[in-house]
């Protein structure tokens, strides 16, 4: 058991690199762990970006003529594991919530610092194992679903390879989830209460609940899987008696809430960033937290409305659509809290504020056509076309992605000490935006007219608005360039920022920039109001924060 | 509002996670405290997703796919009902153990956990003879399949939890860890210990006597 290591020895000689050597390293510091998920993920959203820009080359004409179809399918299995499992979830999670966690309950390091380690370091061995599987035999072809009897009936070697690197994310998910659960409920700073902690704590403590109670079902499902693959017992194959949909269902119970896994967090972020940004509290705490707990429970029992086509009886119809329809309310609770704390605020639209509004307008179309294929009539005419493409990638694309470039632009000084640089990033900005939108907007319509998913050739009528589609795929791969010159260039010429650049109240912009090991030189300071914006100027001082309540200095009139 | 500490730790001797990388730390006297036990459950919890999900898939399974003729759900009953007494004998004893320990009884505690990895791999001994007097093999049947998959998991976790208690019994040796005042090995391993139990409980219901 991992959990259980320790030495009793308590003086641990300093064995660690520093320098730019320890991202390279068993690092067990928070922030270099949390670098690590971030710039391994964004290296695998280059390589799910290059797998899906081949797709869009393919759809570019009706026939298929760029790719072998074999290997179009090994793409399009590639690309939606590489984005789902090696770049959205460790990102959201993993990098974001290492980076910040430990500040925001006030603690020098997670709880398990040395199986955080483990859990980040899984996932460069899986990633590469997934994409090796592509030149040992041929990569899965049975898309990121792995439904049987198609995973059954594909080459075994390249879905055996599949099952391997999902099961140690799988592993790693779980170890992160198990460190962050530990980490908001156990290691808070004395006199931090529950309903005082940054929204991105319960994100992720509402992301880790899922984590730890769905990924292991996946988990055994696929070990399941993996046993009618290699030995030929027949759990998933109809042909040996087994249940096809009974892998759906369990499938079904890890993939839905991990939509959640991936967008929770990000609900988190948004939530951080647009605050400080529009200088106004963040509205509707209390409603914000029980929306995130009551989308926690309702996204474990929805899991079915992604099998209404699959035999499923009325009554679970019924059911599913049901509880799936209510988790727009507590979406649309976040959703208009957004807006009303953005209201009437003095907005600095920068580039992370210009990512997060995107994520509004973006977040709100794909909730829309979420409740609409929660319908169960509706669902049927649409299941497995491009709507469903179209509806998915606005949620996690459109969604969390955009709020994974709000979250860089705005925590980027506190990393690196050195500001972006703002033309870049609104450049950035715009091409995504325009491009994705292109992009994915047209998908619902070639979807409403029948358009099915997974193939690599179409109806010629479609053909136009592939090709549009195409081109937004074009300028979103071109949108990367000013990102990744701005980021490489800031990181050596960029403005220096200060410590609290956007004179942020959250713990982790109260230290220095970047933090120093242990994240304060003294006590982490105590932050009852992490959202109390627009107050009088100076009538809180930000300087020499360490270890005191933010608050007692500021206005006697305001009780924390 | 003076020290960190979330909570006054008892064994401060034991902090080995929490130090990690900043063992010369610059804020000496400030622990965290010891959530290595939390840590552990929640990890169980996940665990226990794991065999929930086979259980739901073996009853579905049961509801809704007709085995080939000649083919049962029964079970003999005789041996997997000793099993599961050696098992709910073993965590008893392991709580022994654990008492024996706080009692500074160092060589009971030694004793009683031998015992438990006897009665432990007693049950994986049963276990064995259970599956070659069976009349199906692993892919002879849907349900054949499950029982071996589901059984197989839990019987794995038998052995982990096995070597786990050997390993805890070497070190409550003399001069050991567990017996030097580091009681967190034990803990886990009873722990993990009473969790696969009950998981053979829930599992002898439904595979067994359903």
């Amino acid at each position: 058991m991992t959990l259980t290591l320790s030495p009793p020895s308590a003086t641990a000689p300093p064995l660690q690199p520093q320098g730019w050597l320890r991202y390279l390293s068993f690092s067990t510091d928070h922030k270099v762990i949390g670098l690590q998920y971030l710039v391994c993920g964004f290296i695998f959203y280059l390589v799910g970006g290059a797998l899906a820009g081949a797709i869009r080359t393919e759809l570019l004409t009706p026939i298929s003529d760029f790719l072998p179809r074999e290997t179009y399918n090994e793409v399009l299995t590639l690309h939606g594991t590489v984005m789902i499992f090696l770049w959205i979830v460790p990102v959201v999670n993993g990098a974001f919530g290492n980076y910040l966690i430990p500040f925001y309950v006030g603690a020098r390091d997670m709880a398990f610092p040395r199986l955080n380690a483990v859990a980040f370091w899984l996932i460069p061995p899986a990633g590469l194992l997934l994409i090796s599987s592509y030149f040992i035999a041929s990569a899965a072809q049975s898309g990121w679903t792995a439904y049987p009897p198609l995973s059954l009936t594909t080459p075994a070697t390249g879905q055996i390879i599949w099952i391997l690197s999902v099961l140690l994310l799988g592993g790693s998910s779980i170890f992160g989830g198990i460190n962050f659960i530990a980490t908001i409920l156990k290691l808070r700073r004395p006199g931090l209460k529950l309903m005082q902690m940054p929204m991105y704590c319960w994100a992720m403590l509402g992301t880790s609940i899922l984590v730890v109670l769905s990924t292991p079902v996946l988990a055994g499902t696929l070990v399941l899987l993996s046993f009618d693959i290699i030995a030929h017992t027949g759990f998933f194959n109809p042909s040996l008696g087994g249940n096809a949909v009974v892998y759906q269902h369990l499938f079904w119970f890890y993939s839905h809430p991990a939509v959640y896994i991936m967008v929770l967090p990000a609900f988190g972020l948004v939530s951080e960033i647009l605050p400080v940004h529009a200088r106004k509290p963040l509205f509707g705490y209390t409603t914000m937290v029980y929306s995130i707990m009551g989308i926690v429970f309702l996204g474990l029992i929805v899991w079915a409305h992604h099998m209404f086509t699959s035999g499923t009886p009325p009554w679970m119809r019924l059911f599913f659509t049901i509880a799936t329809s209510f988790i727009a309310v507590p979406t649309g609770i976040k959703f208009f809290n957004w807006l009303a704390t953005l209201w009437g605020g003095k907005i600095a639209l920068n580039s992370a504020m210009l990512f997060s509004c995107g994520f509004i307008l973006n977040f709100v179309f794909g909730g829309i056509t979420g409740v609409a294929l929660a319908q169960v009539p509706f669902d049927i005419h649409v299941h497995d076309t491009y709507f469903v493409v179209g509806h998915f990638h606005y949620i996690v694309y459109g969604g969390t992605v955009f709020v994974i470039f709000a979250s860089i632009y705005h925590w980027y000084p506190k990393v690196t000490g050195r500001m972006l640089n703002e033309p870049l990033g609104r450049l950035h900005f715009l091409l995504t935006f325009v491009g994705f939108n292109l992009c994915f907007a047209p998908q619902h319509w070639m979807g409403l007219n029948g358009m099915p998913r997974r193939v690599a050739e179409y109806d010629p009528q479609f053909e136009l608005i592939n090709q549009v589609s195409s081109v937004g795929a074009l300028l979103m791969a071109v949108s990367t360039l000013p990102f990744l010159v701005n980021v490489i260039l800031s990181a050596f010429r960029g403005e220096p920022a200060g410590d609290n650049p956007w004179n942020a109240l959250t713990p982790e912009w109260l230290t220095s920039s970047p933090p120093p090991v242990e994240n304060w030189h003294g006590e982490a300071p105590l932050v009852h109001e992490p959202y109390g914006y627009g107050v009088e100027p100076g009538s809180l001082s930000l300087a020499a924060t360490s270890g005191r309540d933010l608050w007692s200095a500021g206005d006697p009139e305001r009780k924390p | 509002m003076t020290s960190l500490s979330s909570t006054p730790s008892q064994r401060p001797e034991a902090l080995g996670p929490q130090t990690g990388e900043h063992g010369a730390s610059e804020h000496p006297g400030e622990h965290h405290g010891d959530h290595r036990m939390f840590g552990l459950a929640t990890f169980l919890v996940a665990d226990g997703m794991t065999f929930a999900g086979f259980f739901a898939a073996y009853l579905t399974f049961r509801a809704v796919n007709p085995l080939p003729s000649g083919s049962t759900y029964e079970l003999e009953l005789l041996l997997p009902t000793l099993n599961t007494v050696l098992l709910l004998v073993s965590s008893f004893t392991f709580h022994r153990a654990g008492s024996a320990l706080r009692r500074n009884d160092g060589d009971g505690c030694q004793r009683w956990l031998l015992i438990t990895a006897a009665l432990g791999f007693s049950f994986l001994a049963g276990q064995m003879k259970e599956y070659f007097s069976l009349p199906f093999g692993l892919t002879d049947n849907l349900f054949a399949s499950t029982f071996y998959a589901i059984t197989g998991f839990h019987g794995l976790h038998v052995t982990l939890g096995g070597l786990m208690i050997l390993i805890v019994w070497w070190q409550s040796r003399q001069g050991g860890r567990v017996r030097g005042g580091d009681p967190f090995p034990l803990e886990a391993a009873e722990l993990y210990w009473h969790f696969v139990d009950g998981i053979w409980v829930v599992l002898y219901g439904i595979l067994y006597l359903l």
